[in-house]
C-alpha cells in the first residue's frame, strides 16, 4: 500500500469529535487545508478545523484506475504517486502555491486547462466520505465508475467550498498519462485564434490545452504518437515546451499575475465576449482571465447577460462569487440546511446566506 | 414483489376526490391531455419493468413548461403524488405510477430545439429520443455519447433522471458527464435553470445532483447536451476464451496497460450462444466467454492500439482474436451484444436483468460466487457485462408460469446485489434504484446516509410528493428489510421499531 512519507494519520475520530463539539456549542468552523486557495472565497470567522494532519493514500490499485486518499493528503504527493504508475488526474488541478491538498482541490472545484477536453473535478469524483453537521460519517458514492444508487451527493461536494460537510476522503477516477505531449505556439490575434480553436475542437484531434496570452495562441496536444504528429502537421505554428503549460495550469503565467487579484470569468465558449473580449483566455475561450484588484462594477451583470459568471481566484477585494438568482439562492440555503442544519461549516464562505 | 406500495413502509397520502382532481387539472392541460378512463391509462401502468404495475388516478400530458408548472403546483395544493414519465423504457420501475396519484407524461416535449455545431451543443426537449440527438448531430461530424441499449426508444429526460450509461461510457462518460444545463420545474411550480452554457456554473453543482435523481427532485423540461466529435476511425476486436476467469484477467491487463477502449464488453457462454442464435453475429459458439473491445481515434493510433490490445489478449490466454474486417462485420459483432437481452427468450420464458457494479479486480470472485448462488437458488444465469467499468448485467432465467419461480429469481437477484456491495460495489450502475431495488438501498447505505438523502429531497420537495416510494427507502422499510437480512451477525437499524 503506497503511503505518504511516514506521517499518514487517520484523524476521523478526532475530526468527528471536533464537529460534535462545535455542534453542541453552535460555534462555526473554518475548515483549513493547505491554504493555497484562500483567495477563492469570502472570509470565514470560525474555529479553525485543520485538515492537514488527516492524510495518506488509503487505496490505489493502478489497474483499477481508482485512487482513494484522505483530504489532507498533499496534491503533490498524489500526483507523484500517479506519475510513478504512468497515470494522472485528468482534471489537472491548478496548484496555487505549495502545500495544496486533495480536499482543497475538490472543495474549490477548480479544474485546469484540460477541462474542456477531459472534464472537471466533479466528473472524476467517484465517492467521498464526509462529516455532516452532526459529526456523523457519511459515505456517498464509492470506488466504481458507474454507481447510480442514491443522489450524487459526492459530486455536490466538488466546488461547495466545504460549506456542506467536512471532506474526509475522496475516491477519484484517474487516467493513463498520454503517450506523447507536444506544445505549439501560433502567432494569431485573439479573435482569429478563437475561431481557429473552435474549428479545431470540432474535430477529433488530441487537443489538451488552448490558451491565448493576448499575443499568441498556445496549444497543447496529448495522445498517441501518430495522432499528435498528424495534429502538429495540421496545426502548424512553432514548437514549444509542454512543461510551459504548468504556468497556465497554476495561473502563474505573466499575464495572469500582473494585477492585485485574479478573476475567472466563465463564458459560453463560442458566444460573444462583450467587454471581456480582449482578456487572455483559456479553455477554448470558455474562461477569460482578468488580472486586476476587482472587476469593474458592471462586469458581474455583463457576465450574467452573456450566460456566464465570475469568481475570484486570487485576492481579497470585492465579492468572491457571482450572485445567484433569488430562487436558486433559496434552494442553496435549503440544501445547506439539509446537510449542515446548524450552519457550522465555513459559513459565508460562498455566499453570506450559506 | 414490490409491485404494490405499502402505506406503512413507503408513503401514505389521503385519497383525492377524482372530481376535484379533474376540476383542477383538466383546464390547465390541452384537449385530450387529461386521461382517467381505464382503457386510456392502462398503457401507462408499467415501464420497462412490466412485472411492476399500478394505475394512477389520472395521466397528464402537458405540452408547455407553463402547463408542467401548473400541474405540479395543483398537485402540491391537493397533496397528490406525481410521477414523471419519459418514454417508459426504464428497467427499475422508476416510472411506475403511484396508485391514486398523477402520472405526468412528457412525451409531447419531443422537439430538438437546436444544434450549435460551433459550441458543440444540442438543446432538446426531454421527450426527444436518445438516438435522434446523434442522428441530428451527425451531419456536423458530432455525436451524443451516452448510448443505453434502449437508445432507439428512450428519451433524454429519462436519461437525465436515471443518469443513463451505455456501452461507450467507459471512454465518453455517463449522462452526468454530457449534460451542461437543464431547465427543471419543482413541485412548487418554480422554473429553475441548473448548470449553464458556461462551465462550472456559480454555486453548488445542482446539475450533478439532479442528474440521476430519478424524478424525486423535479421535472426536466429542457436540456442542453454536450456533443463530441465523431472519431475518425472505429475498430472492434472480438476475443474468445475457454475460461471466464481468463477473460476477466484480460480486461484487467488491457486497462492496466493504459488503453482506454471506447467500449469493453464481455459475455459468458450461455449469453453469447443465445445472442448468436438470435442475431447470427458470428460469435464462436464453443467459447466460455467473449470480449468485445472497441478502439476509436485517429487512424494510425487506432491501428497501433489494435495491435497492442490483440497482443495483450493473446498473452491473457485468448483462444481466438478477430478484428472486425469491415464496418459490416463490426456492426454484426455489436448486434449480437445489443440483442443479448431479447435473445434470452431462447433460453427461458422470462429473465430478470440485474445491474450491479464491482471493482474490476473482483470479477473472477464475483463470477464464481454468482455461479454458486444460482445453483443454491436453482436457476440459470447468463452474464453480459460492461466489463471495462465493472458493470454486471446477470440475466436470471426463470418461468413466471411456474409457481414460486419469480420469487426465486427476485431472491437470487437480491443476493447478487448484496454480493456486489460486499466487494465494494453498487446495487446499480445505470438502471437506477426505482421501485425494484429499494430494499437493497438499505444494504448499501446506513440510516444516517439514508436520512441525508431524504433531507436533500426535502430541500426540493418538502412534502415528498414527487415519485414517492422510489429510489430512497424510508427507515421503516429498512428496519423491516433489515430484519430479514442480518449482516455480519449484526442487526442493522436495531434502534427502530419492527413492524
Amino acid at each position: 500500500m503506497p503511503t505518504s512519507n511516514g506521517s499518514d494519520a487517520d484523524l476521523t475520530s478526532a475530526l468527528a469529535e471536533a464537529v460534535r463539539g462545535a455542534a453542541a456549542d453552535r460555534t462555526p468552523l473554518e475548515i483549513r487545508g493547505g491554504g493555497t486557495h484562500a483567495g477563492m472565497g469570502r472570509p470565514v470567522s470560525g474555529t479553525p478545523l485543520e485538515m492537514g494532519g488527516h492524510r495518506g493514500v488509503v487505496a490505489y490499485d493502478p489497474a483499477e484506475l481508482v485512487l482513494t486518499a484522505r483530504a489532507g493528503t498533499p496534491l503533490s504527493e498524489i500526483e507523484a504517486l500517479l506519475a510513478e504508475h504512468g497515470q494522472m488526474l485528468a482534471f489537472e488541478p491548478p496548484r496555487l502555491g505549495s502545500g495544496g491538498t486533495l480536499g482543497g482541490a475538490v472543495a474549490t472545484g477548480l479544474s485546469g486547462p484540460r477541462r474542456p477536453f477531459t472534464g472537471a473535478v466533479r466528473d472524476y469524483v467517484l465517492g467521498a466520505r464526509i462529516l455532516n453537521g452532526q459529526g456523523e460519517v457519511l459515505r456517498f458514492g464509492g470506488t466504481v465508475f458507474k454507481n447510480v444508487a442514491g443522489f450524487d451527493a459526492f459530486r455536490l461536494m466538488a466546488g461547495a467550498h466545504g460549506t456542506l460537510g467536512v471532506l474526509l476522503d475522496v475516491s477519484l477516477r484517474v487516467v493513463p498519462r498520454p503517450a506523447v505531449e507536444a506544445a505549439r505556439v501560433l502567432d494569431l490575434p485573439s479573435g482569429a485564434a478563437l475561431q481557429q480553436v473552435a474549428d479545431l475542437m470540432r474535430r477529433p484531434l488530441p487537443l489538451s490545452g488552448t490558451f491565448h496570452d493576448g499575443q499568441s495562441l498556445h496549444l497543447r496536444l496529448s495522445g498517441g504518437r501518430a495522432g499528435v504528429q498528424a495534429a502538429i502537421t495540421r496545426i502548424g505554428g512553432e514548437a514549444a515546451d509542454p512543461a510551459d503549460w504548468e504556468a497556465v495550469r497554476d495561473l502563474t503565467h505573466p499575464v495572469l499575475t500582473r494585477g492585485e487579484g485574479l478573476w475567472r470569468i466563465a463564458l459560453p465558449r463560442t458566444g460573444p465576449a462583450g467587454e471581456f473580449a480582449d482578456l487572455p483566455w483559456d479553455q477554448g475561450g470558455g474562461v477569460r482571465w482578468l488580472a486586476a484588484e476587482t472587476p469593474p462594477a458592471q462586469a458581474w451583470d455583463q457576465a450574467a447577460a452573456l450566460g456566464g459568471h465570475i469568481e475570484r481566484v486570487r485576492g481579497t477585494a470585492g465579492s468572491a462569487f457571482q450572485p445567484l438568482p433569488p430562487a436558486l439562492l433559496a434552494l442553496h440555503r435549503r440544501i445547506k440546511a439539509a446537510l449542515d442544519p446548524d450552519g457550522l461549516f465555513n459559513p459565508g464562505r460562498m455566499y453570506a446566506e450559506v | 414483489m414490490l409491485d404494490t406500495f405499502d402505506p406503512r413502509l413507503d408513503a401514505d397520502f389521503p385519497a383525492v376526490d377524482p372530481a376535484i382532481l379533474r376540476a383542477r387539472l383538466e383546464p390547465i392541460l390541452p384537449a385530450g391531455g387529461f386521461l382517467t378512463r381505464l382503457e386510456a391509462i392502462r398503457p401507462y401502468e408499467s415501464d420497462g419493468l412490466p412485472a411492476y404495475r399500478a394505475l394512477p388516478a389520472a395521466v397528464a400530458l402537458p405540452e408547455t413548461v407553463e402547463q408542467v408548472a401548473a400541474v405540479l403546483k395543483a398537485c402540491r395544493d391537493l397533496g397528490v403524488p406525481v410521477v414523471a414519465r419519459g418514454a417508459g423504457t426504464g428497467l427499475s420501475g422508476g416510472a411506475l405510477p403511484f396508485p391514486g396519484g398523477v402520472l405526468l407524461v412528457m412525451s409531447k416535449f419531443s422537439r430538438i430545439l437546436g444544434i450549435d455545431p460551433l459550441a458543440m451543443t444540442a438543446r432538446v426537449q426531454p421527450g426527444v429520443r436518445n438516438l435522434s440527438v446523434s442522428e441530428a448531430a451527425a451531419p456536423h461530424g458530432l455525436f451524443y455519447a451516452p448510448d443505453p441499449s434502449s437508445q432507439l426508444a428512450c428519451s433524454i429526460g429519462g436519461n437525465v433522471a436515471e443518469n443513463a450509461g451505455g456501452v461507450h461510457c467507459l471512454k465518453y462518460g455517463l449522462t452526468v458527464h454530457n449534460v451542461l444545463s437543464a431547465q427543471v420545474v419543482t413541485l412548487d411550480g418554480e422554473i429553475l435553470t441548473l448548470g449553464g452554457p458556461a462551465s462550472d456554473a456559480a454555486g453548488y453543482d445542482l446539475m450533478a445532483l439532479f442528474t440521476g435523481s430519478e424524478g424525486l427532485l423535479g421535472v426536466v423540461t429542457e436540456v442542453l447536451l454536450r456533443l463530441q466529435p465523431l472519431p475518425e476511425t472505429t475498430r472492434l476486436i472480438l476475443a474468445a476464451f475457454d475460461d471466464v476467469g481468463r477473460a476477466a484477467g484480460a480486461v484487467a491487463s488491457i486497462m492496466a496497460a493504459g488503453v482506454v477502449p471506447a467500449g469493453l464488453e464481455m459475455m459468458d457462454g450461455p449469453a453469447l450462444r443465445a445472442a448468436e442464435d438470435f442475431a447470427g453475429a458470428g460469435y464462436p459458439r464453443d467459447a466460455a466467454a467473449i470480449l468485445l473491445c472497441e478502439i476509436d481515434g485517429q487512424d494510425e493510433d487506432v491501428a497501433e492500439e489494435i495491435e497492442r490490445v490483440s497482443a495483450l489478449l493473446r498473452e491473457s490466454g485468448a483462444t481466438e482474436v478477430r478484428v472486425a474486417r469491415d464496418e459490416a462485420e463490426r456492426r454484426r459483432f455489436w448486434a449480437g451484444r445489443k440483442g443479448a437481452f431479447p435473445a434470452m427468450g431462447r433460453l427461458a420464458p422470462d429473465y430478470y436483468c440485474i445491474d450491479g457494479t464491482i471493482p474490476r479486480k473482483s470479477l473472477p470472485f464475483v463470477l464464481a460466487e454468482m455461479g454458486r448462488l444460482a445453483e443454491v437458488h436453482g436457476l440459470g444465469v447468463a452474464n453480459v457485462f460492461h466489463a471495462g467499468d465493472g458493470n454486471l448485467h446477470p440475466l436470471i432465467l426463470y418461468d413466471a408460469n411456474l409457481e414460486g419461480d419469480l420469487e426465486k429469481a427476485e431472491a437470487l437477484g437480491g443476493a447478487i446485489l448484496e454480493l456486489c456491495v460486499s466487494v465494494g460495489g453498487s446495487i446499480t450502475g445505470e438502471h437506477g434504484v426505482g421501485r425494484e431495488k429499494i430494499n437493497q438501498m438499505c444494504v448499501q447505505f446506513t440510516p444516517a446516509e439514508v436520512n441525508a438523502f431524504h433531507a436533500l429531497k426535502a430541500a426540493f420537495d418538502p412534502r415528498g410528493l414527487l415519485n414517492p416510494g422510489k429510489a430512497i427507502p424510508t427507515l421503516a422499510r429498512c428496519a423491516e428489510y433489515g430484519g430479514m437480512h442480518v449482516h455480519k451477525g449484526a442487526l442493522p437499524f436495531a434502534h427502530l421499531e419492527r413492524f
